[in-house]
């Protein structure tokens, strides 16, 4: 072993510095990176390809496609990413531009703003989801006090439900995507808004000339990201819904544990399987970008 | 003069027509969240938008576990505080020691063990869950806080490797070379000038995984199951199995379970937006 690593050539500049002790630090590197390797074979590997292994069975795709939970569990999904991310991120593009304002009651506002990222989401989401109940909720009792009606079931509509459960994954994850963007907005030179500002461009050609060129690459590095963690949001739908009306707004990460609890594990992985196609693009992707 | 002032008024109030709707947003379930834990159910669930009889009785009730849902009340938030403190431990040994290897040694294949950890990073925790369940149950760990311990750890270890990794490729390689010429081993180098260096960066670290594991449902509820042996997010979904939820209890006991991380947040938040967004913002 040590022979092995002697014998290599010196491999940087400060070789003559290191050399007697090369062997020696390669030797402690390779001790210290077996901690996480341990925990990356136990924990990582040996669990997916335990998992590949149980959706092996051609039989369980056959059974999950005739199933018409999971068909409506890809569309939800599909339109949670497609709307939740879009939204999101749109939403959290014109808001740093709203922060960056210097005002006093605007940097206490950020403070207050950053709430929904720093507490736990399940009291927040069982917050919501009593504020919906039809009866007792403040919503629909407000309703009534002004309307003297009935409010709407909210959460008893599927449609409804997955939007709620959207508005909820949003409410969640905006202030995060918000300072990272701000974080972005704010490394780009002063100077460059004075100069427009001189040959008097308007605020929307600011933006469209110097921000957005500027921080589109790591908008959508952001997108991407937000898109992997929205797909694998359990929280919003689970805690919101719970998958019902009438398993109508599951989405992938719910349904496969809806499989687990009913003791279908080779169901469950098979979602798994299934949600591959969407996940693995975007972490080639994302790997490129951010693997330097 | 006069004009320059009203377009300075319609800046402001448009400012203010952004800025609160913003507020509202934002506060409403915390509102409401509050405001059912200082409720009585009866004033709760009549829809009453501000506290008109506020009240502590819910707190008394939850910290004396005197309903049936909180028998296991401080139980559970101690089981909270050392599964969240033992997955932050966890998570910086392995962490530190593997970013030092791969940045300052240059250990051999490090840059594949940085990739493997950022695709584990990638994959949305909920989709490994299942397949960390049986795993998990293989290993005989089910029920044992410690499946839920190294589970988090995995999960957490990734982004804390990555982070890490880049922080410490910031300190000058002189450091190194002046270790080695003054006969200094790596152990030496480890404990006497990297982890004193890089203490700003383990701070986040550590917060970050504390908050993770503090505020995990999914696993936790996956891989714990005894009434003594879960954390409180877990209880609070629990309390949803019921018809009649006592929801005022609820409310307060989720106040009482946010309260800590809330906390943390604020105190470290300098730290903690840095360190995240070093990470966010390449690319």
């Amino acid at each position: 072993m040590s022979t092995a690593t002697i014998a290599q050539p010196p491999a940087s500049m400060d070789a003559p510095v290191r050399k007697r002790g090369l062997s020696q630090w390669q030797l402690w590197g390779i001790i210290l990176v077996i901690p996480y390797l341990l925990v990356f074979v136990l924990f990582v590997i040996y669990p997916v390809f335990y998992a590949f292994w149980l959706a092996h069975s051609p039989e369980s795709y056959v059974k999950l496609y005739n199933d018409p939970i999971f068909a409506r569990a890809v569309v939800n999904t599909l339109i949670f990413i497609f709307v939740a991310i879009n939204l999101k991120m749109a939403v959290a593009l014109a808001l740093s531009g709203f922060f960056l304002h210097d005002r006093v009651w605007i940097r206490w506002l950020s403070v207050i703003f950053i709430l929904p990222w720093a507490v736990p989401s399940i009291p927040t989401i069982l917050s919501v989801r009593f504020m919906l109940n039809p009866e007792w909720g403040i919503i629909n009792q407000t309703w009534f006090k002004l309307t003297f009606e009935d409010g709407p079931n909210w959460l008893n509509d599927p449609r409804l439900g997955l939007f709620f459960a959207m508005l909820v994954h949003i409410w969640k994850s905006l202030p995060f995507w918000t300072l990272i963007l701000l974080s972005g907005r704010l490394a780009i030179s002063n100077d460059l808004y004075e100069a427009a500002s001189v040959d008097g461009s308007n605020g929307l050609q600011k933006f469209r000339y110097i921000t957005w060129p500027s921080i589109s690459q790591l908008y959508l590095t952001c997108a991407l990201l937000s898109a992997i963690w929205t797909l694998g949001d359990f929280n919003s739908v689970y805690l919101l819904t719970g998958g019902g009306p009438a398993d109508l707004t599951h989405v992938l990460a719910t349904l496969g544990i809806r499989y687990l609890r009913l003791a279908e594990v080779d169901l469950s992985m098979a979602t798994i399987v299934c949600a591959l196609p969407i996940i693995l693009p975007i972490v080639y992707v994302l790997m490129k970008r951010l693997s330097k | 003069m006069n004009r320059f002032l009203l377009r300075n008024v319609a800046n402001e109030a448009k400012l203010l027509l952004i800025g609160i709707p913003v507020f509202i947003w934002t506060i409403l379930p915390i509102y409401h969240l509050v405001l059912f834990a200082i409720s009585s159910k009866d004033s709760a669930f009549s829809g009453n938008l501000w506290p008109t009889h506020p009240t502590l009785d819910n707190f008394i009730t939850v910290f004396g576990q005197k309903h049936y849902f909180l028998i296991h009340f401080w139980r559970q938030l101690w089981n909270s505080v050392f599964i969240a403190a033992m997955t932050g431990a966890l998570t910086l040994i392995v962490a530190t020691t593997s970013a030092f290897a791969i940045s300052r040694l240059k250990v051999k294949g490090g840059r594949m063990v940085m990739n493997l950890a950022l695709f584990t990073y990638f994959i949305p925790a909920a989709f490994l869950a299942v397949p960390m369940y049986r795993t998990m149950g293989l290993y005989g760990l089910l029920n044992s806080q410690w499946a839920l311990i190294l589970a988090m750890m995995t999960i957490a270890s990734p982004y804390a490797i990555w982070v890490l990794k880049q922080a410490s490729d910031k300190l000058p390689a002189e450091l190194d070379e002046a270790a080695v010429i003054d006969g200094a081993s790596p152990m030496q180098l480890f404990r006497l000038v990297y982890i004193p260096l890089m203490a700003p960066s383990l701070v986040a670290i550590g917060a970050y995984a504390i908050l993770l594991a503090w505020n995990e449902y999914l696993y936790a509820f996956l891989l714990l199951s005894r009434d003594t042996s879960i954390p409180l997010p877990v209880a609070l979904g629990n309390f949803l199995a019921a018809d009649d939820s006592p929801w005022p209890l609820l409310m307060t006991t989720g106040l009482i379970y946010a309260i800590p991380p809330a906390a943390i947040y604020y105190v470290f938040r300098k730290y903690m937006v840095s360190g995240l967004t070093a990470g966010a913002t390449k690319g």
